[in-house]
């Protein structure tokens, strides 16, 4: 073999299109060369860093719903509305969730005096609590889950970094009962947002965090929908949007534990 | 609506919904303008519905991919934002050059820490078109050979020789990149 073959089969090499014999003979031609050995290295490191760039782009979750509309209602989600408007679940929960969330000892009085109690009234908050729902339910198919997959949360937070214009909080919660499990750069209402995942026995919690809090007045909500719960909050200028199929309780759980162990004092986390 | 209607639409959701970001992917690179992108995948999608009948396989994403290839060339590559391509006798030039420059420690380090995804992006973006296409489908769709040459419709020995190019281009994008001070 000389070299201008190898230069082309160097290629089917990195991208594992070789038969056992070629592979054989690039890789003896290799041993032989180290100008092609070079250039062997030198292709895997432009293939590796393309690879590992994650350029793949998440279509927009508009552009989502232009397509579903586009086909016969057939839709998941389609089922799940109508199996949750059988069960009377589908209408806003009005319920105020003051006992979950507020009442824990563990929430600073600093945090709570930013918290006001509320439900989802406003339009635009039913809007995004379904559009987080959505993007909830497209994150439990496979794969979709995390762009990054790690329990450490000194490894997600840098990832976000230059991917979003706010560094998202994250902490980890494995002692509480809350395993971190990665994060993921999701859409909601056509903006980008950081999804934060934790995992509780096999319940997925999304915490997606949006650059300003919601234009909607209120600064707490909690709803259900689709048979998820939904959690509402904004802190320290960004809104929080926990959702999960956990129960009710343990959600509030959820979210009393994260706002605690933000607001620790550093040191400590 | 027939109940057969309603069954092919349930079998086409399952079949072709997985793969609309790889759709959404190549179609950015392809167009390189968001709307115009938005509106090629609605159509390839509106397309592969409608052919579904024909559908015969085996993969679901290659022939999404070839029929949003046809959207883009067909109506919307006229709109598409030309972006700053390499001119003939760059490529030329760039294929007689050393593909590095020595010495170099650790390529791949190197190419992790000083090209975040937006350089390469860019680097992929100021692609000329049909090299552009072999490298997305490859690396980043995850096309096997075969599969791109019928995305493309080009015998797989074009899609090696423009996989060996594409690949050299970036290299000398990369290196040009190295050499310019920060």
């Amino acid at each position: 073999m000389n070299c201008p073959e190898a230069e082309i089969l160097i290629h089917a090499l990195l991208d594992g299109e070789l038969d056992a014999g070629h592979a054989r003979e690039v890789e003896t031609h290799l041993a032989g060369c180290p100008d092609c050995a070079g250039k062997l290295a030198a292709f895997r490191g432009v293939r590796h860093a393309i690879t590992e760039a994650n350029l793949k782009e998440a279509a927009p979750l508009y552009l989502r719903n232009r397509i579903e509309a586009d086909l016969p209602a057939t839709a998941p989600a389609d089922s799940l509305a109508a199996r949750s408007k059988r069960s009377g679940s589908f209408q806003l929960n009005r319920r105020v969730f003051a006992g979950g969330f507020l009442s824990g000892a563990a929430l600073s009085a600093a945090v709570a005096a930013t918290l006001a109690i509320a439900v989802f009234r406003g339009d635009e908050d039913r809007l995004i609590a379904a559009e987080v729902v959505s993007a909830h339910l497209r994150s439990l198919q496979p794969g979709h889950l995390t762009d990054v997959e790690t329990s450490d949360q000194h490894t997600v937070k840098p990832w976000f970094n230059g991917k979003l214009d706010v560094a998202p909080p994250v902490v980890d919660l494995t002692e509480q009962g809350f395993t971190l499990i990665g994060g993921r750069l999701d859409d909601i209402n056509d903006k980008a947002v950081a999804a934060i995942v934790y995992r509780r026995r096999n319940h997925v919690i999304n915490l997606f965090v949006t650059p300003q809090p919601g234009a909607g007045k209120e600064t707490t909500g909690s709803e259900q929908r689709h048979g998820f719960n939904v959690r509402y909050w904004a802190d320290g200028g960004l809104g929080f949007w926990a959702v999960s199929d956990l129960n009710s309780d343990e959600l509030d759980e959820f979210c009393q534990k994260f706002m605690g162990a933000l607001h620790t004092p550093p040191g400590r986390i | 609506m027939p109940a057969d209607d309603v069954e092919k639409a349930r079998r086409f959701r399952e079949a072709a919904l997985p793969h609309l970001d790889d759709v959404y992917t190549l179609a950015r690179y392809l167009l390189h303008d968001k709307a115009d992108a938005d509106d090629a995948v609605q159509e390839c999608y509106l397309r592969a519905l409608h052919h579904f009948d024909s559908f015969r396989g085996p993969a679901m994403k290659p022939w999404l991919l070839a029929i949003l290839r046809n959207v883009c060339n067909a109506e919307f590559a006229r709109r598409a934002t030309r972006p700053s391509t390499l001119t003939s006798a760059d490529e030329d030039h760039s294929a007689d050059e050393p593909l590095w420059q020595e010495p170099l420690p650790s390529p791949e380090a190197e190419l992790i820490h000083r090209h975040d995804g937006e350089t390469i992006r860019q680097m992929i973006g100021a692609l000329p078109a049909a090299f552009r296409e072999a490298i997305v489908l490859r690396d980043i769709n995850d096309l096997s050979y075969r599969e791109i040459a019928e995305v493309a419709g080009v015998p797989v020995g074009t899609v090696m020789s423009r996989l060996a190019r594409v690949r050299s281009m970036l290299r000398a994008a990369w290196n040009a990149e190295q050499g310019r001070p920060t």
